[in-house]
């Protein structure tokens, strides 16, 4: 819902600088995730059911805690469940609350060609406005973690909004405020890094010396942010990216593809133009139409007596051609 | 000469273009227009009003590929029907390193021209090859039926494989069209299937020739 027009930073398909009057407030937001405290209770799936009112539909087991088994329209944060032995032989559960990572640098909003269908706000939220929505599903080509999801139903795109309209009249995201152990909190990026050093020096005094935090530089950071005891392997916990960025192909392809490709056509188009003005058009003369009346039934073509292949450059006309003048 | 034989004012007309020829023509004709400006809508941002023209963004998108695979559908009849005319030859080779004397009106300087000039030609296996793309990459990134088959990498790739082959494509139509408006005589043998015999002795005297020994008329 667009509900803070005067604090948008960034509006997809839109060439024009958005509303700036007011002057932003220096300090973005973050919800800062500690994987190390999760005990996967899956209370902030429940919130945030809740808070935006979703239901998905009741799936079946798959043999794995995560329920559902992905992200969908309905579920926009989804537990991530994944077992690693460790090097000393030890089983090890990391769970990870996935969900939509807002990106400092929106794969999605650079994707979408629909004006306003996705915005970033001045603190950093990146929000779908569905009614904007034309459902091409270009987000879902551009996001970097795989998140956005588009309703079979509706055919518009879904995915976790950071409960920018909670943020919006100062209260935290659901899923923070339900988290029953402290592993979700919620405040400005500064102070979610400080958080998050704490915290890493914590696991590394308890064994943990990769501890660290995930907040990617390869898409400009991100206003959710992790504390993973093994910040070295990112791609333990259920295959988070060690390095996301924009796909170079989708850079191209809504970067240096879109001013170029408009100016080819129009440079073709106006090449046509000034060639008709400067040249001109190839009409066809009274004397080619007496030539064409004049031609032999049984004339033999380039091969026999008649024009060569390629007359000489301006020459004077063969034989043939000047018998009828 | 027969009394059946079709004239316009006092020239006389060979045929071009069947009936069913001119109709399959236009009807990738129409559809291509309607494929540019939804394919310009949704590519660029300063494009995005074209989506107007059909009912807005969602309806754009849900057009777009169904209109893309009629075309298609037309597209492969037409240059089935076309293919044995616009194979390369020695002779259209030539032609086209004569680039400056084709753009400069010097037919005379040019080697005798077929059914189809070197130009033309390369206009075909240009389109065919877009059009190719074009379906290819267009399967993959149709979201609502689609693209849940692919990995995501392939999507992205034919995401700039579309951009690409439509861009090219829009470029060559709006060279084939300056083509129709430059060289006088041609959009008539596209609407009406028939072109003077003037107009095939100038630019197409061996297909005129070889015509000729045929019957003329409709």
């Amino acid at each position: 819902m667009s509900m803070q027009s005067l604090d948008i930073k960034r509006r997809s398909a839109t060439t024009t600088p958005p509303p700036s009057v007011r002057e932003p407030v220096p300090a973005s937001v973050a919800k800062l995730i500690d994987v190390s405290k999760c005990i996967g209770c899956k209370a902030c799936q429940s919130a945030c059911m809740e808070w935006n009112d979703l239901r998905d539909v009741v799936g079946e087991a798959v043999g794995v805690y995560d329920n559902p088994p992905d992200l969908t329209e309905h579920s926009w944060t989804v537990m991530r469940f994944s077992e690693y032995q460790n090097p000393q032989g030890d089983l090890e559960w990391l769970i990870r609350k996935d969900g939509c990572m807002h990106c400092e640098d929106p794969g999605c909003l650079k994707a979408c060609p629909s004006p306003g269908a996705i915005v970033q706000y001045t603190n950093g939220i990146v929000d779908f406005h569905e009614e904007n929505c034309i459902g091409c599903g270009y987000c879902v080509t551009g996001c970097p973690f795989n998140v956005p999801r588009i309703s079979k139903k509706d055919h518009k795109a879904y995915k976790c909004t950071l409960c920018s309209d909670r943020v919006a009249v100062g209260q935290e995201p659901a899923c923070v405020k339900t988290c029953p152990t402290g592993a979700i909190v919620f405040g400005t990026k500064e102070d979610m890094k400080q958080h998050a050093a704490d915290r890493i020096e914590d696991l590394k005094s308890r064994g943990f010396d990769k501890a660290g935090l995930y907040d990617p530089a390869g898409v400009g950071g991100t206003h959710v942010m992790y504390v993973l005891h093994h910040a070295d392997q990112p791609g333990l916990y259920h295959g988070l990216p060690a390095n996301p960025t924009i796909s170079p192909m989708v850079a191209l392809w809504k970067g240096i593809a879109k001013p170029l490709g408009l100016a080819a056509v129009a440079l073709t188009a106006l090449a046509g133009f000034f060639h008709y003005v400067r040249v001109g058009p190839n009409e066809v003369s009274e004397e080619d139409e007496r030539r064409a009346e004049d031609m032999p039934l049984d004339d033999p073509g380039p091969d026999g007596y008649g024009r060569p292949h390629i007359p000489p450059g301006g020459g004077p006309p063969t034989p043939q051609e000047t018998r009828h003048e | 000469m027969n009394n059946h034989e079709p004239v316009r004012g006092r020239h006389r007309l060979i045929e071009r273009y069947s009936r069913g020829e001119r109709t399959n023509h236009w009807i990738i004709a129409i559809t291509f227009v309607l494929l540019a400006l939804s394919g310009l809508a949704l590519f660029h941002p300063a494009m995005f009003w074209l989506t107007s023209l059909f009912g807005g963004g969602p309806w754009t998108r849900i057009l777009h590929p169904f209109v893309g695979v009629f075309m298609f559908l037309c597209f492969v009849v037409f240059a089935a029907r076309m293919w044995r005319y616009n194979l390369m030859d020695e002779r259209d080779r030539v032609w086209l390193k004569h680039g400056r004397d084709v753009i400069n009106n010097r037919e005379d300087r040019l080697p005798e021209v077929g059914r189809y000039n070197g130009g033309q030609k390369l206009l075909y296996f240009v389109l065919v090859i877009c059009m190719i793309g074009l379906l290819l990459s267009g399967i993959v990134i149709w979201r609502q039926y689609f693209s849940f088959y692919f990995p995501i990498e392939i999507i992205r790739a034919a995401s700039v494989i579309h951009a690409i082959c439509g861009l090219v494509m829009i470029c060559a139509i709006i060279v084939h069209i300056y083509a129709g408006i430059w060289v006088k005589g041609s959009v008539g043998a596209m609407v009406r299937g028939t072109v003077t015999w003037g107009w095939a002795w100038k630019h197409h005297r061996a297909w005129f020739r070889e015509s000729r020994k045929e019957p003329l008329g409709k």
